[in-house]
């Protein structure tokens, strides 16, 4: 093989064949494949809506699916936020549960149907400029995210100065302070305390959250691909060098803090309508560590991988259920299959993933139409060669 | 007079604990020169770039940026006591900024041992670049309303590319390219936001001869196209020697020796301390 050969075939391997020789093209972003991408992607998104419709139609034998659907579709918005932030500005923070919590309780409060808050407050009383204030779902979402990107301007002057471990600390311990905030006392007439909230009035149909999810993740995508996203990008990859591009550190990583935490607070307004009834037990950490594994699993630095990270997680936790379940061979009752095992395998299944998939799912790439396909030639290439 | 001074080191003196780094730093560049810092190894050179680019606030001295004072400073706090430099008393003023706001002042520079950023195609390390002196806020750019400002910034990003010879590796991964080509790279996604005054640190380290004969090429043509003024530090003598107007040699931190490519050759200090006896 000649050295020219050689040259040409790792540019292919890369995934940017095309990009060597016409500068001009690249520059502009051409993809010579466009027709097609564009024909599979209208394709896969026409038959994913068409399931959606089917499963929107025939709402009751499939409320189960559409749960879970819909729960992954939250989930995903939060884990594209979190990536957001680790991932493509490296910083680690682990406030995400305190953030949907203030994004869910501000939701939640606000949504509430004033001839019912009388019955959700009946311990504590509600506050009286509270009593009449309703919002309809998606501006009290909006005003969520906002509250949520209000803390995290806040809070990210004085944090946002650590640095890894440290950053993940002290979000962590803000995570806490904000649900021991919301349960508190003096809080009962607006948070309704330790006895949570309910009545808040859920999706009206699947297309709601799936619509809202992708809404938020498409802005977040678009600003991963603005030259601001590449500037944390830069950020991320070296901060000594993105400073001396003239790259403000702290004002790229106060901007993607308080960016990725307004898009958490709205993911738990999701959730917040999606559960119908919160009380600050479902902000705890775990919730934190869920998204983290969908991050991780999906691929840190990944949008696409989050995605299917979230779909994988939480449908994973139930196509598992069966393991719940009694289960025998003739009249031999196996001991194992009883609750609780489920979650052995699925923690045994999620290492064993991490383990053989180190860089997660989608690792940092994006799923594309190009990416696919240039994975099974380079399949046949290799067969053909040996 | 200080108009002409694209670049005027002050008095500088950045002490480390008891370690003086750079000992009572005086230069000044002119506009369009190129100028070389050498002398040998752990002798302060790249300390003084880092205190010229902000990313170390120097202990005293001043450094000024055509004709305006971007840095600042005189021994404060524990420094007091353990300064250990000359000049104590002539700087009053402490102005400290950070290296992206210097950067945008128009110093631009490149890094001893490459940083470029790792994850990212040859393309993009050089658009990134652009992004300082970018318009567009953060929803004028998520949504794409500077659109013909990005299509510009990527046109420009591009015949940088082409300009230092790595069109054909503009999608590749900057850290898969060879050696010398990332030091290109550097050069260009420096010259991305639009200097005046161009750092190079060891431009050609783990070059081969041909290969800095060329970069001496560059230099000197970067310096006429882009109306720059070069300051760089560099070990080939070859490559100083061809290309500076003049020459300042550091040794421990303080300066023994300047002037013309010439004089410093036959400057018995500089032959002693760094060039050696063998440099006719």
């Amino acid at each position: 093989m000649t050295e020219k050969n050689k040259g040409s075939l790792v540019s292919k391997d890369t995934g940017k064949a095309y990009a060597s020789g016409d500068g001009k093209a690249f520059a502009k972003r051409k993809d010579p494949h466009r027709g097609r991408n564009l024909t599979l992607t209208v394709i896969t998104s026409a038959l994913f809506i068409a399931l959606m419709v089917w499963y929107q139609k025939n709402a009751y034998d499939h409320s189960y699916a559409i749960s879970i659907i819909e729960r992954s579709a939250i989930y995903a918005v939060g884990a594209v936020a979190m990536n957001l932030l680790t991932g493509f500005t490296g910083l680690f923070s682990l406030g995400q549960a305190g953030f949907m919590a203030i994004g869910a309780y501000v939701t939640g409060v606000l949504t509430i149907p004033v001839t019912a808050r009388q019955s959700v407050y009946y311990m504590n009383g509600i506050a009286p400029w509270l009593e009449k204030l309703h919002l309809p779902m998606v501006p009290a979402m909006i005003l969520g995210g906002l509250a949520a990107a209000g803390f995290a301007a806040l809070i990210g002057i004085p944090v946002l100065r650590l640095k890894s471990d440290y950053l993940a600390i002290a979000t962590l311990g803000f995570a806490e302070i904000i649900r021991a905030l919301l349960a508190a006392p003096m809080m009962d007439t607006i948070t309704n305390g330790s006895y949570g909230i309910n009545n808040i009035p859920g999706y009206k149909n699947m297309f709601q959250p799936l619509l809202i999810a992708a809404v938020c993740i498409l802005v977040m995508l678009l600003l991963i691909n603005s030259s601001y996203g590449r500037a944390f990008k830069a950020i991320r990859d070296d901060e000594v060098a993105a400073e001396a591009m003239g790259i403000n550190l702290f004002r790229h990583k106060e901007l993607s803090f308080v960016i990725s935490s307004f898009f958490t607070g709205i993911s738990g307004g999701m959730l917040a309508c999606y559960m119908r009834s919160i009380d600050t037990k479902t902000f705890q950490v775990t919730l934190t560590y869920n998204v983290l594994l969908i991050v991780v699993l999906g691929g840190i630095g990944s949008v696409t991988g989050s995605i299917i990270g979230s779909f994988l997680i939480n449908g994973g936790q139930e196509w598992l259920r069966f393991l719940d379940e009694p289960h025998a061979i003739g009249a031999f009752q196996i001991p194992l299959f009883r609750p609780g095992f489920r979650m052995v395998i699925y923690s045994l299944l999620l290492m064993i993933v991490v383990l053989f998939w180190r860089s997660g799912i989608m690792g940092n790439r994006e799923f594309s139409w190009n990416l696919l396909f240039q994975r099974r030639r380079k399949k046949k290439a290799e067969g053909g060669e040996t | 007079m200080a108009a002409e001074n694209v670049l005027r080191i002050e008095n500088v003196t950045m002490q480390f604990g008891g370690v003086v780094a750079v000992n009572n730093l005086s230069m000044e560049i002119n506009q369009g020169e190129i100028v070389a810092l050498i002398g040998p190894n752990g002798a302060g050179k790249t300390t003084a770039f880092n205190v010229v680019t902000g990313v170390y606030e120097p202990t005293n001295g001043r450094v000024q940026f055509q004709g305006n004072t971007i840095i600042e400073n005189h021994p404060r706090g524990k420094m007091k006591k353990l300064y250990q430099g000359e000049n104590p008393e002539v700087f009053s003023n402490v102005i400290s900024k950070t290296p992206d706001r210097i950067t945008k002042l128009g110093i631009a520079r490149t890094f001893q041992n490459i940083r470029l950023f790792k994850a990212m195609t040859v393309f993009d390390n050089v658009l990134i670049a652009t992004h300082m002196r970018s318009k567009a806020n953060v929803f004028s750019a998520a949504f794409r309303v500077n659109a013909a400002e990005e299509a510009a910034n990527r046109e420009k990003a591009m015949e940088l590319i082409e300009m230092v010879g790595l069109l054909d590796n503009a999608g590749d991964i900057a850290t898969s390219l060879p050696y010398g080509k990332q030091r290109r790279l550097e050069i260009a996604r420096a010259l991305a936001t639009k200097p005046s005054l161009l750092l190079l640190d060891e431009p050609a380290a783990g070059m081969n001869p041909q290969e800095t004969e060329e970069l001496a090429h560059f230099i000197v043509k970067i310096k006429d196209d882009f109306k720059l003024t070069v300051f760089v530090i560099e070990h080939h003598m070859d490559l100083v020697m061809s290309i500076s107007d003049r020459i300042y040699v550091l040794n421990f931190g303080s300066l023994i020796a300047q002037g013309t490519p010439a004089d410093i050759q036959s400057d018995p200090l500089v032959i002693d301390a760094y060039l050696g006896t063998g440099v006719s």
